[in-house]
């Protein structure tokens, strides 16, 4: 008798002990349901989850799951994976590494797509079916209800390109040795290029600047200026905005469209200029702290 | 009269919380004089450690030409000592010694292409610093799991950059790569309240414990945990030794 009230008790002491780790590794449907009233607020117009169910029902579910977890039904087939939105952790910010990103950036992301993966641009939705779905993708994770999104980076305004912008962007690349993963040429060829992995262990590519794909992140100006300096959370890619100052981040936009396919001004001034990729034998060049 | 009597009755009640004020802080200080220390060992053969081929990064080969590098995941000393196991208070702490994150700096340094020390233990809260000594790009990614309130982040760090500080929010024992060279592999030993890393030969020392009854657990990155129970009082240091048997 004795010994049954032990084990009892050690087992009730044993499930309170276990209780918040399953919990902090499973959520269940009463953990969403209790944040079914997030909102988001995207320019003038405010999402509600709750109105955004049937719309991931009918176009998200299939890869994204019903809990949110990216483990739905096509999940074996697609890669890269499908992300986790109970972590909360996404690669299109224009917040600071470590940080969540903003209703817009995650908006932007479904409007966008992720090229070069199964998540196509949604252009059928409406400003509001998007706030929706914003709202809907932050009620899978606790993180929404209880931390603040990062303050985005400041990005200055585009200065003029000139030849000597385009040069100082070409010793920028060769500093951060951007080309480690990016290659000289910017096409995905650098030393450690096969062995990227991410942060699920599984190998990812380095973008290949030269095949005409776009970005993940976007492809305008900014978008390049915002993904080195805000990095792609989850991704090998860092954030660099320590160590490239905004004026020098501009400098490496216009060198990064010379490597492009796209025909742009850069690209013919590079011509003009005859611009060579780095040399990576060049001795480093510490940026001044040492 | 009466008055009197209250102003009397209210200054003894503050000088008997004053007092009591007064022995507690010094209890406190005292107690901050308190140690565990011990060795840890491994029995049996050491696991071979798997060499590392840098030859892809032609600095860090360079760096590296004298020497032999190799996996660090179980590294044992000659006497059988085991290096870069955390000791820390699982059980028993409470007060400051819980709540006051520690307020030295400890710097985990990318060296030669790899991380100097392998494991930097560190209290929840407390500062610590990312430094590189290298001449060639690194990116500092640790990989917590965000359940826990411990953000993943991922930050490069060119020749020359300057320190990055951050803190943990939540004990975790949080593993740090590097994508650009994949042999690179550490830990963030986050952990609540005093802690200690072994040396080359096993030994460590937890200091600043106050008196009372506790467990130490040692956590060993691919050998597990293992606890003990101590008790701290004054004078001689608490003595807790482990060994962790090959599998």
């Amino acid at each position: 008798m004795r010994i049954t009230l032990h084990k009892s008790l050690l087992c009730m002491a044993a499930v309170v002990m276990v209780f918040p780790l399953a919990s902090l590794a499973q959520q269940t449907k009463a953990d969403f349901d209790a944040r079914i009233g997030m909102e988001s607020h995207i320019a003038n117009v405010t999402g509600h989850a709750k109105n955004a169910q049937y719309d991931y029902r009918r176009y998200c579910v299939g890869c994204h799951g019903d809990r949110g977890d990216g483990m739905g039904e096509n999940f074996p087939w697609v890669d890269p994976k499908p992300r986790d939105f109970q972590l909360g952790i996404f690669k299109c910010r224009s917040t600071p590494t470590g940080t969540l990103p903003t209703d817009q950036d995650l908006s932007d992301t479904i409007g966008r797509g992720l090229d070069r993966s199964n998540m196509p641009p949604w252009n059928i939705f409406t400003e509001q079916q998007k706030a929706d779905l914003v709202a809907w993708v932050k009620h899978f994770s606790p993180r929404f209800a209880t931390e603040k999104p990062g303050t985005p980076i400041q990005i200055p305004s585009e200065p003029e390109v000139t030849a000597d912008r385009i040069k100082a962007g070409r010793e920028v690349f060769s500093r951060v040795q951007c080309w480690k993963c990016h290659g000289v040429t910017g096409e995905a060829n650098g030393p450690s290029a096969s062995t990227l992995q991410d942060d699920l262990g599984r190998p990812i590519a380095a973008f290949n600047f030269t095949e005409g794909s776009r970005p993940k992140c976007g492809s305008s100006d900014q978008d390049l200026y915002r993904i080195f300096m805000t990095g792609l959370d989850g991704t090998p890619m860092p954030s660099f905005a320590d160590n490239i100052k905004p004026d020098e981040a501009w400098d490496l936009v216009f060198y990064l469209r010379t490597l492009m396919s796209e025909p742009s001004k850069e690209k013919a001034i590079a011509k003009q200029l005859g611009l060579k990729p780095v040399d990576t034998n060049a001795p480093a060049q510490p940026s001044g702290q040492q | 009269m009466k008055n009197l009597q209250k102003l009397a009755a209210v200054l003894m009640a503050v000088m008997v919380v004053l007092c009591g004020a007064l022995l507690l802080t010094h209890e406190v200080s005292a107690a901050t004089e308190g140690k565990i220390s011990g060795t840890v060992k491994y029995e049996g053969t050491p696991p071979h450690m798997r060499g590392i081929d840098m030859s892809k990064d032609p600095y860090c080969a360079k760096a590296n030409a004298s020497t032999s590098p190799h996996m660090e995941n179980v590294a044992v000393g000659s006497g059988g000592g085991l290096e870069n196991v955390v000791l820390y208070i699982s059980e028993g702490l409470s007060g400051p010694a819980l709540s006051q994150p520690a307020t030295n700096v400890p710097v985990f340094d990318q060296k030669n292409c790899e991380y100097t020390p392998h494991v930097l233990a560190m209290d929840v809260g407390q500062t610590f610093k990312v430094t590189t000594s290298d001449q060639t790009a690194h990116n500092i990614h640790p990989n917590p799991n965000p359940m826990t309130g411990n953000i993943p982040w991922n930050q490069s760090q060119p020749p020359g950059a300057p320190p990055v500080e951050k803190s943990w929010k939540a004990p975790e024992m949080i593993e740090v790569k590097c994508n650009i060279h994949p042999w690179m592999h550490g830990w963030f030993a986050v952990v609540k309240g005093p802690y200690a890393t072994t040396d080359a030969n096993g030994n460590y020392t937890i200091s600043n414990v106050p008196p009372g009854n506790y467990t130490v657990t040692a956590w060993q990155e691919t050998l597990g945990t293992q606890t003990a129970k101590v008790t701290v009082a004054g004078g001689a240091p608490a003595k807790a030794d482990f060994t962790f048997k090959g599998k």
